[in-house]
């Protein structure tokens, strides 16, 4: 595959600033997943919700952010901590509880769980469990758009522990080298289960993990869904200008565990507690919002409810839909062949 | 004093070559690092270097002579002021061949030692094979051709099939089963990659994911190890783990199992590990015809196919059947040979060992059926328990370990399908319980040979 000469760009979206109308999506979206994320939570501890379930409770602005800048064709893949990807995606909120429930209505079929659901039709490509194996996955659906030439970019997030991972490198090579149309989102939450960037990285600044192969990178505060967004925007075009991948460190925080049996010796109370207060990107927007008289504490408290209830009907409906009759656990091994 | 030059071993699988021009000439005055000779093998042309000094007395084979053995003197020189060195000892001027071309494929396969060598002549196909039609003109390919026809045609048929690997495109395939691909279908969809396996091969399931029908090959499925999280993890799994809605259709194919005194690293079966692995589809043809036809059709299937071929069959010849659109069925074994004493199982290579240890049982009176698996994922055991049921007795052939290997899942199948059909216990005959050795004696000893086949069917049947 060789070099491609600069072409032009599809244009998604360009607009530098987000307006009111954007602003209060991102909201409602973020709002959504941090409840979401609170219900599974509840689940997992009444036994409703088993094996490995990771929270995205903190990091909401990233996906969100980063999803309006997407364009139909693009897709979406991510590693284990997916909730928020797929429910920023557009993902139904029942399909995903129903999943982590293993209900047959989850995305799943409930054969995925939480670390494994997938939408095709959302261009969302997973949902996977092994560290870094995703960045080679969707330096292939970058691969597959470049090779097609249809203007799409595939968004590929892994985070900080996954940025050690060999395959990445070589995922950058080889993108750098075909300039494959993909967007690299490091989600930087400062942990890799308990390990802290500085105990486990030589180089810490990982917006700089792609210099040795000519991709450029830059760190974005990853708890300001506006700065998400114009990052994004900028990294996208790049990408689906022909200019081959882009790299984004976004700085972010998980308030929870890495997943639901984590003891959290690693970091203090503190420490998160001074996150929640001074950098939460929920309500670092209901801030603004309410400073541009965008929005009041009413509308606030509506839109916390609506979402609520949202919620809520999800788990109600992912604790009482059927799980998958014994006969689906031969099914989708094979795909038959079709004529 | 004169030393002869030797025909040098130019990769570790050659035994002959074409001496395709001479750089010097009679009375010409060489040293150790000219360039006197070029030579064709079926992979490549590459130069040959003097090792000793001396001045050329006399060129013992002509230029264009073809099939000229390894180890055959090929010039003379006489030794003029040079301590008279004997005739340089063939393996010596091989390895002092600087080996300008083979790079990574150098690492992997020197000569084939007579006793490992399979049955080498171009095989016919076997009368009344039910695959063929009967009217179907019958070509002679080699199994490295027709790999490369089934590519072609593929692509030609479908424009999202594409394929990538290390030294595929430029350089034409490190075995050359890629030959002349670039040329037809360009850089866009003949994708040379950089060494990089495990990445690499996850791009491939990450295209096949988005759509496409990449062919990923590995210059050795021993180099797969390292990408064998995105052929189990992500190729096999992500259909099951979506509830139906990913597919992967991509192939993942290269050479398999021993070559020729590369030693551990480089020798290993797989078919074993793969054919464990629900998700997968594991294929191991033979011959010619089977390799062409599984190739298409693995490339046409919507699931991940691990498709396994044998470096030490890419230059068998074999009739093949010329008829438009070749395929072979996925997951149906064949009988290679007809016979009623024993069954022997065998698979890749094996096969043609089987058939010479068949040959061999027959002039003892014993007459046994080969079947050729073909297929590891779904293993067709029906046609094996078939055969179990007529002739009682079992012998299975690999060339990987025996333990919870190939002819293990063979041997218990049948026991649970056939029981009281056998007359005497399963045998295995299987690579030795070791790493692979490279001294070529002990190598010998190490893999399966039509003799150990001989025995145990003996065995099997109290002779």
């Amino acid at each position: 595959m060789a070099r491609r000469a600069v072409k032009t760009a599809e244009k998604t979206t360009t607009a530098e600033q987000p307006d009111k109308e954007q602003l209060l999506a991102f909201y409602r979206s973020m709002l959504l997943i941090r409840r979401f994320e609170e219900r599974a939570g509840q689940l997992y501890g009444m036994g409703l919700i088993g094996g490995f379930c990771h929270l995205y409770i903190g990091q909401e602005a990233v996906a969100v952010g980063m999803q309006s800048v997407k364009g139909p064709k693009d897709q979406v893949i991510t590693g284990y901590r997916d909730h928020g990807h797929m429910l920023a995606a557009g993902m139904s909120p029942r399909s995903v509880m129903a999943e982590l429930t293993g209900r047959f209505p989850g995305a799943s079929h409930g054969k995925g769980g939480s670390m494994h659901m997938f939408s095709a039709e959302a261009g969302f490509y997973g949902g996977h469990g092994i560290v870094g194996a995703q960045v080679s996955l969707g330096t292939g659906l970058a691969m597959a758009n470049r090779y097609r030439d249809d203007g799409a970019v595939a968004f590929v997030y892994f985070g900080d522990g996954a940025a050690n991972q060999g395959q990445v490198y070589e995922s950058f090579n080889m993108a750098e080298l075909w300039s494959l149309p993909v967007v690299y989102v490091i989600e930087n939450n400062q942990y890799a289960m308990g390990t802290s960037v500085e105990r486990s990285s030589s180089e810490t600044h990982l917006y700089r993990r792609g210099s040795s192969f000519n991709i450029p990178g830059e760190e974005v505060d990853g708890m300001d869904v506006s700065a998400v967004r114009r990052a994004g925007v900028k990294a996208a075009e790049h990408a689906r200008g022909g200019n081959g991948p882009y790299l984004l460190e976004m700085k972010t925080y998980r308030y929870r565990g890495h997943s639901m049996s984590d003891p959290g010796k690693y970091r203090t109370r503190e420490e998160i507690d001074a996150v929640r207060k001074t950098r939460d990107p929920i309500e670092h927007l209901q801030e603004r919002l309410e400073g541009q008289g965008w929005l009041d504490e009413a509308t606030a408290r509506a839109i916390d409810n609506e979402v609520k209830s949202v919620v809520a009907e999800a788990a109600e409906f992912a604790r009482t839909a059927p799980e998958p009759e014994p006969k689906e656990l031969f099914t989708d091994v094979y795909v038959e062949a079709d004529a | 004093m004169t030393t002869d030059v030797m025909m040098p071993a130019l990769s570790p699988t050659m035994e002959e070559g074409t001496l395709a021009k001479w750089l010097v000439k009679v009375g010409d005055a060489v040293k150790s690092g000219d360039v006197i000779a070029e030579i064709e093998t079926d992979k490549a042309t590459m130069e040959v270097e003097a090792v000793d000094e001396g001045v050329v007395e006399s060129l013992l084979v002509p230029e264009g002579a073809e099939g000229v053995k390894v180890n055959t003197p090929i010039a003379r020189l006489s030794g003029e002021g040079t301590a008279a060195a004997p005739a340089t000892p063939p393996q010596a001027a091989a390895a002092s061949t600087p080996d300008v071309q083979e790079k990574k494929a150098e690492s992997a396969p020197p000569p084939a030692p007579a006793a490992t060598k399979p049955a080498v002549a171009p095989q016919a196909l076997p009368e009344g094979d039910t695959d063929i039609p009967a009217d179907a003109k019958r070509v002679k390919i080699t199994v490295r051709d027709a790999l490369r026809d089934a590519m072609a045609e593929e692509m030609r048929r479908d424009p999202g099939v594409f394929l990538m690997g290390e030294e595929v495109a430029q350089y034409q395939g490190a075995y050359k089963v890629s030959r002349g691909l670039l040329e037809e279908f360009g850089d866009r969809r003949v994708i040379d990659t950089p060494i990089t396996e495990h990445a690499f091969a996850g791009l491939g399931v990450g295209a096949a994911m988005a759509g496409l029908k990449p062919i990923v090959e590995f210059m050795t499925f021993n180099f797969a190890m390292q990408a064998m999280d995105q052929i189990i993890n992500s190729a096999a799994k992500s259909h099951y783990m979506s509830g139906g809605q990913i597919r992967c259709p991509v192939v993942f194919r290269g050479p398999n199992g021993a070559a020729a005194r590369v030693a551990a690293q480089h020798s290993q079966d797989y078919a074993p590990w793969y054919g464990s692995v629900p998700g997968l589809k594991v294929v191991a043809p033979y011959d010619a015809a089977d390799a062409k036809g599984l190739l298409k059709a693995a490339i046409r299937d919507p699931n991940p196919v691990v498709f396994l071929e044998h470096e030490m069959l890419y230059g068998h010849e074999f009739e093949i059947p010329e008829v438009e659109d070749w395929l072979v069925p996925i997951g149906r074994a064949k009988v290679r040979r007809a016979g009623s004493s024993v069954t022997i199982v065998a698979y890749s290579r094996m096969v043609a060992v089987a058939l010479e240890a068949a040959e061999a049982l027959a002039g003892e009176g014993i007459e046994a059926e080969v079947i050729d698996l073909r297929t590891i994922r779904p293993l067709d055991h029906e046609t094996v328990v078939k055969s179990v049921m007529k002739t009682n007795r079992l012998v299975t052939v690999e060339e990987g370990w025996a333990p919870m290997g190939v002819g293990a899942e063979v041997a218990a199948r049948v026991v649970e399908h056939a029981f009281d059909y056998l007359d005497a216990p399963p045998l295995r005959v299987s690579q030795a319980d070791t790493p692979l050795p490279y001294a070529a004696n002990l190598e010998a000893l190490s893999l399966p040979s039509a003799p150990r086949v001989v025995e145990a069917a003996k065995a099997v049947c109290y002779r």
